[in-house]
C-alpha cells in the first residue's frame, strides 16, 4: 500500500460530523468534564435580568438551561431568555416541556430556538402545572419527553417534520433529556433511560443528586446496559442554602431523595449556606470519581450567584475553551 | 360508569330563578349507580329547591320524574306529560341527559342539576374514580389494562415521568401512579419487556382532536 493511499484512507476519520456544534457536543467530545448551570428566566418582561444573571454563568459554566415554566410557575420563555444568553456570550440550553405545547407549537419553536442561534435543547414532559401559579390551566401533554426526542432526532437527522413533510433546512440540535434516578420504580429507571437513549437523546441531565447510595445504584443499572457509552450523563446538583430549604426539597418536591445525614449537617452548621456550598462541593467531587458520569449541572434554585464559587471550589475552573479543531 | 356530583343547590337555584313550574328529572342508569343523580337525589334536590324558594318568600311548584335511560329520546318520551307542563326542567342525568331532552322539547329551557365527572368505577363505598379516557383508541392491551390515558396524570404512554414516588403521583391528593400501576401489573403478567419498547406519538383525531365524535355503523343502520 502507498503512502499515498495510506493517508487518503485516514482523512475522512479526522472529520467530525457534529450533530449540533454546540460547545457542549465539542466538550463532551473531547473528553472534558462539563459544568452546566440552570438559569430561571424573570417572572416579569425586564429582558435586563439575563444581563445580570450572566455574570453569575460566564466563564463558570460551559452551557446554561433556561428553564421552560418550571413547576409550572410562568416565566419568561426558554428561547426568548436562551437568545439574551446568547448576546451575553453564554451557550443556552433551551428546555421545552410537553406540558404547554403541542407538536406543532413544539416543532415551530424548535425551528426558532435554531434560527436564534440555540444548539442545545431538553426535552421534557414537564411538572404538572397543579404545582404552579396557574393551576386553572388545561395542559396539552399529547406528547411525552421520549416522543419529543424522537420527533426533534427525526427533524435533524431524517429532515421530516413529525406530520411526516418534508424540512428543507434542518435545526441542528443537540438532544438533551433528563432522568430520575430517585423516582420510582428504580428498577424500572435504567430501562427508562434506555427508552430515551433509543429515541435519540445525546445527553443526560439528571435530578438533584443528594442521595449518592441510590445514584450509584442507578449508574450500575446504566452501565449494565452500556447506555453510559451512549449517552452523556450530566449529574444535577443542588447547591443548598438553609436546613429549611433542604427539608422542603426532601418532603415537598416529587421525586427527591435528601438523606437525613445532611439535614443532619445543615442543622448543626454555624453558617449554613457556607456548608451548603461545602455538601454540593462534596457531592461534585464524589461523582466525578464514578464512571459514566460526565459532567455535572449545578441548579442553584433562588441563590444563582453561588455558583461562581461552588464551581471554583470544585476545582473545576478554568472552563476549557472550545478549539476549531473540534 | 359514567360517573357526576350534584351541583351546589345555590347554583341550580340561580338557574331556575323566575320560573313557577320546575321539574327535576333523575335517570336510572350511571347517576342513578354513583348516587348523583338516581330516584334518591331527584328528591333531595326538589325539596331543597322548595325550602330554597320557600326561605326567598316564594312558593314554586316543583315536580319529580325519573327516566330509565335519558340519553335515548324514547326513554325520554315517557317523562313528556310533565315536561310539557313543567316551565323548566332540571336533569339530573349526566351531560347527554340534558341534550337528549332538548332535543326532544325544543322549545323548554332545560338546565343541568350534576356535574358529569368522568368514566369510572367505585374503588369502596363513596369513593368513585377515573378509569377510561376515552380517547377511542385503546391501549390497554399494551399496558396490563390500566388506563395511561386516564390514570397517568400527564397522559404519558412513556412513563413514568420523575415525579412518581413511592406508587403516588406528584399531583398529590394521594393520586395513585398510572405508570407505577402499570408497572406492577405487567410485572404481575410476565410481561415487562413491553415497557422496554418506545411508544410512539399517537394519532389524537380518535380523541377529542379530530372533533365532535361521531360513530356510523352501516351495517345497523335502518
Amino acid at each position: 500500500m502507498s503512502e499515498r493511499s495510506e493517508d487518503k484512507a485516514a482523512e475522512p476519520a479526522q472529520e467530525k460530523v457534529w450533530k449540533s456544534g454546540s460547545r457542549l457536543e465539542r466538550l463532551l467530545a473531547k473528553g472534558e468534564f462539563v459544568v452546566c448551570g440552570e438559569m430561571a428566566p424573570p417572572q416579569s418582561a425586564d429582558g435586563s435580568v439575563i444581563e445580570r444573571k450572566a455574570e453569575n454563568f460566564k466563564g463558570f459554566v460551559d452551557a446554561v438551561n433556561l428553564t421552560d415554566n418550571a413547576t409550572g410557575i410562568v416565566r419568561m420563555s426558554s428561547i426568548a431568555c436562551s437568545a439574551l444568553a446568547i448576546e451575553q456570550g453564554l451557550e443556552p440550553i433551551v428546555q421545552m416541556t410537553c406540558r404547554d405545547r403541542n407538536r406543532l407549537a413544539l416543532q415551530g419553536d424548535i425551528l426558532g430556538a435554531f434560527a436564534l442561534g440555540a444548539r442545545n435543547v431538553l426535552c421534557l414532559t414537564g411538572d404538572h402545572q397543579s404545582m404552579g401559579n396557574h393551576p386553572q390551566a388545561k395542559n396539552v401533554f399529547e406528547l411525552d419527553s421520549i416522543q419529543l426526542v424522537d420527533m426533534v432526532r427525526r427533524m435533524r437527522d431524517e429532515k421530516v417534520f413529525q406530520g411526516g413533510d418534508e424540512l428543507k433546512v434542518e435545526p441542528r440540535i443537540f438532544i438533551g433529556a433528563a432522568e430520575n434516578p430517585f423516582a420510582d420504580p428504580l428498577e424500572f429507571r435504567a430501562p427508562r433511560l434506555g427508552k430515551k437513549v433509543a429515541a435519540g437523546a445525546d445527553f443526560i441531565q439528571t435530578q438533584a443528586v443528594y442521595d449518592l447510595e441510590r445514584f450509584g445504584k442507578w449508574m450500575d443499572m446504566v452501565r449494565e446496559r452500556g447506555l453510559h457509552e451512549k449517552v452523556a450523563i450530566i449529574a444535577g446538583v443542588l447547591p443548598c442554602r438553609s436546613a429549611r430549604g433542604l427539608e422542603y426539597q426532601k418532603t415537598s418536591v416529587p421525586g427527591m431523595s435528601v438523606p437525613d445525614e445532611l439535614i443532619g449537617r445543615m442543622k448543626a452548621a454555624e453558617k449554613p449556606e457556607d456548608e451548603g456550598v461545602k455538601i454540593c462541593v462534596e457531592i461534585i467531587s464524589q461523582l466525578r470519581e464514578i464512571e459514566g458520569v460526565r459532567g455535572v449541572h449545578i441548579m442553584p434554585v433562588m441563590w444563582e450567584r453561588i455558583l461562581p464559587a461552588v464551581v471554583e471550589q470544585a476545582g473545576l475552573l478554568p472552563r476549557p475553551e472550545v478549539g476549531d479543531e473540534g | 360508569m359514567i360517573v357526576g356530583k350534584a351541583k351546589p343547590v345555590e347554583e341550580v337555584v340561580d338557574m331556575v330563578q323566575g320560573y313557577q313550574r320546575i321539574l327535576v328529572v333523575g335517570c336510572n342508569s350511571c347517576v342513578a349507580v354513583c348516587m348523583a343523580g338516581g330516584e334518591k337525589e331527584v328528591q333531595v334536590l326538589a325539596s331543597a329547591l322548595r325550602l330554597a324558594f320557600r326561605a326567598k318568600g316564594r312558593e314554586v311548584q316543583v315536580e319529580e320524574a325519573m327516566t330509565e335511560r335519558q340519553c335515548e329520546v324514547e326513554f325520554v318520551d315517557t317523562v313528556r306529560d310533565k315536561v310539557e307542563k313543567a316551565e323548566v326542567v332540571v336533569s339530573m342525568a349526566c351531560g347527554v341527559g340534558p341534550q337528549t331532552m332538548a332535543r326532544r322539547f325544543p322549545d323548554k329551557a332545560i338546565y343541568p342539576g350534576i356535574n358529569t365527572s368522568f368514566m369510572g368505577q367505585p374503588e369502596e363505598l363513596g369513593v368513585w374514580s377515573e378509569q377510561c379516557g376515552g380517547c377511542g383508541d385503546c391501549v390497554l392491551d399494551q399496558t396490563g389494562a390500566v388506563c395511561p390515558i386516564a390514570r397517568c396524570s400527564k397522559r404519558m404512554l412513556n412513563g413514568p415521568c420523575g415525579g412518581a414516588q413511592n406508587g403516588k403521583c406528584e399531583v398529590g391528593n394521594d393520586t395513585d401512579c398510572g405508570w407505577q400501576l402499570i408497572y406492577d401489573r405487567l410485572k404481575a403478567i410476565g410481561q415487562l419487556y413491553r415497557l422496554e419498547e418506545n411508544i410512539p406519538a399517537r394519532d389524537w383525531r380518535t380523541d377529542r382532536d379530530g372533533g365532535t365524535r361521531r360513530i356510523v355503523r352501516e351495517d345497523v343502520r335502518a
